[in-house]
């Protein structure tokens, strides 16, 4: 198992949700991509995007003005 | 993944590209396929060079328009047209270019970029990626 690290801090629509997909096609099974980013819709966006590509969302938190997002590759 | 976007790209304007490209993207990242089928004023921005050039559809002003709303992208961080495009083939985007409209224009394959183009195409190869669409649109 990998641990994968994307920074979307500052980033607009529509990169975090490209760069978790990117990210996503990139990893094997049972990878954990950690992303980090500011851009509101995105923090409800890649959960929705994540349940469509039927991965496994492990933690969605927020750190400030940042929020975090884990993911689990099935 | 399941489902399926089809794009219809008829203008070249700037603000209406990036529009379909970002919802393009949108589709791809959340697990559909996506056509984007480029036709008339759409297939200059797959010319070599092209695809930054297309005029703001509004408030244009010989292009004063255009370079304040690039500025204003710029500062907001939003993508590029080369990255969103780049994105797009990256998570397996295809592009059907219009074969009437290259007549209609006098344009030729070797003025295209063909590293982007998957096939060349008419309108019952529209019809044939819409019809298993959930979301077809007409830019």
């Amino acid at each position: 198992m990998v641990k994968i690290d994307l920074d979307c801090r500052g980033q607009n629509c529509p990169v975090p949700l490209v760069e978790v997909r990117k990210a996503l096609k990139k990893a094997a099974k049972g990878d954990v991509i950690e992303v980090v980013g500011t851009h509101p819709a995105s923090k409800k966006e890649i959960p929705m995007a994540v349940e469509a590509l039927g991965e496994e969302l492990l933690e969605i938190k927020d750190q400030g003005k940042e929020w975090v997002i884990r993911i689990r590759k099935v | 993944m399941t489902g399926k976007t089809t794009i219809i790209v008829h203008s070249g304007d700037f603000d209406k590209v990036i529009s379909a490209l970002i919802i393009a993207n949108g589709s791809l990242s959340m697990g559909m396929d996506v056509t984007l089928y480029f036709t008339f004023w759409g297939l200059n921005r797959l010319k070599k060079g092209g695809l930054e050039k297309g005029p703001l559809s509004k408030m244009n002003m010989l292009g004063l328009g255009r370079s304040m709303v690039k500025g204003r992208m710029a500062k907001a961080n939003v993508a590029s047209m080369e990255k969103l495009m780049a994105d797009f083939k990256e998570l397996g985007g295809k592009i059907i270019a219009c074969e009437m409209t290259m007549d209609v224009m006098g344009i030729k394959k070797e003025d295209l970029r063909l590293e982007l183009i998957d096939e060349f195409g008419a309108v019952g190869s529209y019809v044939n990626e819409a019809r298993k669409s959930e979301i077809t649109l007409f830019i």
